[in-house]
């Protein structure tokens, strides 16, 4: 029960960086972060099915995909004044 | 002012969405259909993974439209990205020695893992959207380790195409042999042995293939795309 209260803490410290990183690759990596330990909770939540798809979909490919993206446009994030 | 007010628009939303859960008694089934695919499932499909059996028998049809939407997506991605090929050859950079050796190393295991997720479908949890997804990320690592080589789009065309095919094919012969679409006709066989479940290793397996290579077609056109503009 402390690991996965943990778990759910970790993850939401990761999904609150991966919003205000501006380094995109950084904000990619935590958002990554967040699909392994919700494959993680999955499996304590006995559906291991899903965590197996959230595992090799969201963790792996979404990410590799989202980094040949930002290999395509531009790594950091701009101010909003700018535009 | 305008932060003002969506702050108080998201507070308006969470409040309905608190609302609404607060309602709703959590881990308490309120349907019948659940308990009837735990209580018969087994016995009905031979098919010890019940999730597979709800996936593949109870609710094949949406399963089939399922994997024609990801059929639809890559072959819209393929058409995108063919656009903007040059058959150019670039010389790529060759990955450093660790990366090359760790995904030589790792690939035929991954590989392996994931053809063993989609043909035990059927008994252990995973199945061939799973095993598929598993397979597609063993040819990333190829893509990351050795950046010569490619996958074929040719063959991956072609697996995705049987792998549609057989899954059509199987439902319309039971469509033909015993009265309804993707009926189970095979014998069922005793449960948990790998030759049980009738049709559905067979469907399951084709799923598989057909979403690996989708995946892997996916991640080739992307990646080839970024080698030859970038």
């Amino acid at each position: 029960m402390i690991f996965v209260t943990l778990l759910v803490l970790v993850m939401l410290a990761s999904a609150i960086s991966a919003c205000v990183f501006r380094d995109l690759l950084n904000a990619l990596i935590a958002s990554c972060l967040v699909s392994l330990i919700a494959s993680i909770l999955f499996y304590f939540l006995q559906a291991p099915d899903v965590a197996m798809a959230e595992a090799a979909i969201g963790a792996a490919l979404t990410t590799a995909i989202f980094i040949i993206a930002i290999r395509r446009t531009k790594r950091y994030e701009e101010d909003e004044k700018n535009n | 002012m305008r932060r003002i007010i969506s702050i108080l628009l998201l507070g308006i939303v969470a409040l309905g969405i608190i609302l609404t859960l607060v309602k709703i008694p959590f881990g308490v089934s309120k349907t019948k259909v659940g308990k009837y695919y735990i209580d018969k499932g087994v016995e009905e499909t031979g098919v010890t993974n019940i999730v597979t059996s709800v996936v593949v028998n109870y609710r094949g049809f949406d399963t089939l439209g399922e994997v024609t939407v990801l059929f639809i997506a890559a072959l819209g991605l393929g058409a995108v990205l063919s656009t903007r090929k040059k058959k150019v050859k670039r010389k790529v950079e060759p990955a450093s020695l660790i990366l090359y050796t760790g995904c030589r190393f790792l690939f035929p295991l991954i590989l392996l893992f994931g053809v063993y997720i989609f043909i035990h479908g059927h008994l252990t949890p995973g199945g061939g959207f799973q095993g598929g997804a598993i397979v597609a990320s063993a040819f990333l690592l190829i893509y990351l380790g050795s950046r010569e080589r490619r996958i074929g789009e040719r063959g991956t065309k072609a697996i995705e195409s049987l792998g549609g095919l057989i899954f059509v094919v199987v439902g319309l012969a039971g469509l033909v042999i015993s009265g309804y679409f993707l009926r189970n006709f095979l014998p069922k066989g005793i449960p948990n042995l790998l030759f049980s479940g009738g049709i559905i290793p067979i469907i399951y397996i084709a799923i598989g293939f057909k979403v690996g290579s989708e995946l892997a077609g996916i991640i080739d056109n992307l990646g080839g795309a970024v080698s030859r503009l970038s």
